[in-house]
């Protein structure tokens, strides 16, 4: 393997495995929020063993987020520092827009809320969750402008004299319609991940309990798994929506990625969607086998209509040899690109169904202690993981032999294109890539395991028991106590 | 001011921001073993930035990204020239966010004690790397023609450089030690100062060398005013410290790390990357983002930056208390059956 294979195996390895953990932390901070809202609004102590149970679970999992979150903003430059020469105008502005308004303050209002515990007043130590909350969600939609620019670069030109692309409208960057249908599919997932996660574990510990007849707890889980479920419900929705508005851009910005998507190789009218492909699904277009297909339904996702002509990768590659030059494979990788985008929407749909099911067997109130129920709640946790790593490596293997997807409207930004193959940084050698690679992995290795056990063990652990509200009298005392007295215990520290 | 050089002073002041706060973060880290004896006393090292030190940190990621936003070219250059320095501290920063907020979530000693290491190389590596960084930075590097990095990691590894490292070190563990003195009460803050005191002579000795090395043989004569005072910083942290004035002594030290920005940074200009051979040296000039890009991210950090130090400055003002041992609770961790 050269350096460039190297460094798109890195980019590929740091970058699947940090999603593991960001959809998780973007849509549990706001669910922790509103658990925290409910006991604020209601005073039901419910709400805060609630808070406090996935509470601790988010704050472990939102420090590997961070840690693995480093190195992606520094990889840029160090594996691709060709591709960043050629983007920085454009690309550094929404990576440096994030770094000031979303991670300052996820990362400050984190501390005092982990740390504000008893220290601050009960109304703002609940907004510092919420701008945590917001934060997260809001760095989300900076880095997918970056994500999006590349997929379909608008707002910028190329300038000849410096060989590279110039931003010439920021509006247009940060409205970009990819961006707009990319951030609403992400931030669905994201709550999808989350309900599920808040759900599954509800589900089991709901069940655990009501066997073992303790009544009370069981209608603490409840509460959770109800709120998880209905997120996942709406989530799916969201999903599903955002994801058919999104396969429509595709096919207009990025025809090649839709052909492969279905592993389409000659073009089509009413072009199937196959459930299942036998055969090698090698880039050449031999062997290639579609099972069990819903007619016309590749045609409805592309067009919104089942009938309409679908070009195939064959084609498709004659038209961009024609616009972009001879010499160069423009199919993605078919047998990666095929699975990815069926797993995607196979792992996704099935936990927003899973949801619908689960609302209307809690109906019936025959699930709450049922074995299977609790096992099913633990079984469906890792799916919309699953749902998002391929989605990312659809999107991302998809857009290849592309760095930077060429903007195919006429109108549109004109030069500004890049193959993957030339972003990569010409000083660092194989061996170094090598290194760093190995080196990654094996942390990131020894990190999943600690946080994977970390996050069963206190899952396991249940929501704790806690000590009544003091009065308002009690607590002014308590706070004047503090004052004076600089030896009262912190409550919640590391 | 031209709005390349405007991006040029505030990337040093957002590397001041980071090196000022997440200093003392390393210096809390670095200092693990030597001032905190027991666990309670190490968890009272901990706390003292916990509320804190991932906020810092931020000053590095914005630094980093304003970087790329407003000269391309430098981002590009540095990070693939200084690839394995790079790399080390990565592994390091990354090893030691995980071990502040997971070292408490398992109430075992051997667990605690591998936590503790990971803080204490995680602190260390990046601490000496910046110095050694900033210290190619100012001597100038190996470039082509096309501003391609053509020397090895070994030649970064050169006498000036690692004077470099051992001075950022040095301040940092005084600065850190300086931190302790002032947030914290009883053994641990009688002991800081204790070693703030002598790591401060220490400092003044290696980091006015430093200075002066640099002063010298890369610099330009205005930055002559950072270099004293920078030094003058380090002779009223010796005198503070050992007077236990620990407010003072925390200015001193920032002030310190202050002028040594202004230095680095200064002996830099108008190069962003000094190349050995001055014709290839990246400049703010020749590295720089297009004007357009420059004004949009010129509102983006005039409206916001005063935000963040507002909130920040909140968080240090609400956290404001000395902390000691009284203070910890018992381990809130769980236990494992196997760790």
């Amino acid at each position: 393997m050269d350096a460039l294979d190297l460094a798109r195996w890195q980019f590929g390895i740091t970058t699947v495995y940090h999603f593991i953990f960001v959809p998780l932390t973007i849509g549990l901070a706001p669910l922790v929020a509103i658990m925290q809202t409910a006991w604020h609004r209601t005073g039901d102590e419910r709400w805060l063993r609630l808070t406090k149970f996935f509470g601790k679970l988010l704050l472990i999992n939102f420090a590997i987020g961070v840690a693995t979150g480093i190195v992606q903003e520094f990889q840029f430059g160090m594996n691709w520092s060709e591709y960043s020469r050629f983007v920085g105008d454009v690309f550094g502005a929404p990576l440096a827009m994030e770094a000031l308004a979303a991670f300052f303050v996820e990362s400050t209002f984190l501390g005092l809320w982990i740390f504000g515990w008893d220290k601050l007043p009960k109304r703002i130590h609940l907004a510092t969750i919420w701008a945590v909350a917001i934060a997260t969600n809001l760095s989300a939609y900076f880095i997918l402008a970056a994500n999006s620019w590349m997929q379909h670069p608008v707002g910028a030109i190329f300038n000849e004299e410096t060989g590279r692309a110039e931003m010439v409208d920021i509006g247009a960057v940060l409205s970009n319609v990819t961006l707009l249908a990319a951030f609403p599919h992400t931030i669905a997932a994201a709550f999808l991940t989350a309900g599920t996660f808040v759900a599954g574990i509800g589900a089991w510990w709901m069940v655990r309990s009501a066997r073992r007849g303790d009544e009370a707890t069981a209608q603490v889980y409840r509460r959770a798994v109800v709120l998880g479920t209905v997120t996942m419900l709406v989530s799916g929705v969201g999903v599903a929506a955002s994801g058919d508005w999104q396969a429509k851009l595709m096919f207009d910005q990025q025809p090649m990625k839709m052909a492969a998507a279905e592993a389409l190789c000659e073009g089509e009218t009413g072009a199937a969607f196959s459930i299942l492909t036998i055969g090698d699904l090698s880039n050449d277009c031999t062997g290639v086998r579609h099972v069990l297909t819903v007619p016309g339904l590749t045609s409805y996702l592309a067009t919104g209509d089942f009938s309409a002509y679908l070009p195939g990768v064959e084609e498709l590659q004659e038209r961009s040899e024609v616009l972009y030059g001879e010499g160069v494979d423009y199919v993605p990788n078919l047998a990666v690109t095929y699975w990815s985008f069926r797993l995607m929407i196979g792992l996704g749909l099935g936990s927003a169904a899973l949801a619908a099911a689960v609302l209307w067997l809690l109906r019936l109130r025959q699930v709450v202690d049922r074995t299977w129920f609790a096992r099913l709640g633990l079984l469906a946790i890792p799916t919309p993981f699953l749902a998002s790593s391929f989605g990312w490596i659809f999107t991302e293997m998809g857009r290849q032999p592309w760095v930077v997807v060429p903007n195919p409207n006429p109108s549109g930004v004109d030069g500004v294109w890049m193959l993957t193959a030339t972003g990569v940084s010409t000083s660092v050698s194989a061996g170094t890539v090598l290194a760093s690679m190995i080196g990654f992995t094996l942390l990131y290795a020894l990190l999943a395991v600690v946080w994977f056990r970390l996050m069963v063990r206190y899952a396991a652990e249940g929501v704790a028991e806690t000590e009544p509200d003091p009065s308002p009298e009690a607590r002014r005392a308590a706070a004047r106590d503090h004052d004076d007295d600089s030896s009262t215990p912190l409550s919640f520290a590391y | 001011m031209e709005l390349a050089t405007v991006w040029f002073v505030l990337i040093a002041v957002l590397w001041t921001g980071y090196l000022l706060l997440e200093g003392f973060d390393f210096g809390v880290g670095m200092l693990l073993p030597v001032l905190g004896r027991k666990d309670r006393e190490r968890r009272v090292l901990i706390n003292s930035i916990g509320p804190v030190w991932d906020g810092n940190e931020v000053w590095l990621l914005t630094a980093g990204g304003a970087t790329f936003a407003a000269f391309p070219e430098w981002y590009a250059s540095m990070f693939s020239g200084f690839y394995l320095a790079l790399f080390l501290i990565l592994l390091a920063l990354i090893v030691r966010v995980v071990a502040f907020e997971w070292r408490g979530k398992i109430d075992d000693d051997r667990w605690r004690s591998w936590a503790d290491r990971a803080l204490i190389v995680g602190s260390w590596v990046p601490a000496v790397l910046w110095g050694v960084a900033f210290g190619n930075l100012v001597r100038g590097v190996h470039l082509d023609a096309d501003h391609q990095y053509v020397g090895t990691f070994w030649d970064l590894l050169n006498p000036f450089a690692l004077l470099g490292g051992a001075t950022t070190a040095l301040i940092f563990l005084t600065h850190g030690a300086v931190f302790l003195a002032l947030k914290t009460d009883g053994d641990v803050r009688r002991r800081a100062g204790d070693l703030a005191q002598r790591l401060a002579v220490v400092t003044l000795v290696v980091a006015g060398t430093f200075a002066v090395w640099a002063q010298v043989a890369y610099s330009v004569p205005w930055t002559w005013a950072a270099t004293a005072v920078a030094a003058l910083a380090l002779v009223a942290l010796v005198v503070t410290t050992r007077a236990r004035r620990e407010g003072r002594a925390f200015v001193a030290s920032a002030v310190a790390i202050v002028a040594a920005v202004v230095l680095i940074f200064g002996s830099m200009y108008p190069d962003v990357m000094p190349a050995i051979d001055p014709a290839n040296s990246l400049t703010v000039q020749n590295a720089s983002s297009t004007d357009y890009t420059l004004t949009i991210m010129t509102w983006v950090a005039v409206v916001l930056t005063p935000v963040v130090l507002l909130y920040q400055g909140w968080t240090y003002w609400v956290f404001r208390k000395r902390l000691t041992v009284e203070q910890i609770p018992a381990p809130t961790g769980l236990t494992f059956d196997r760790v």
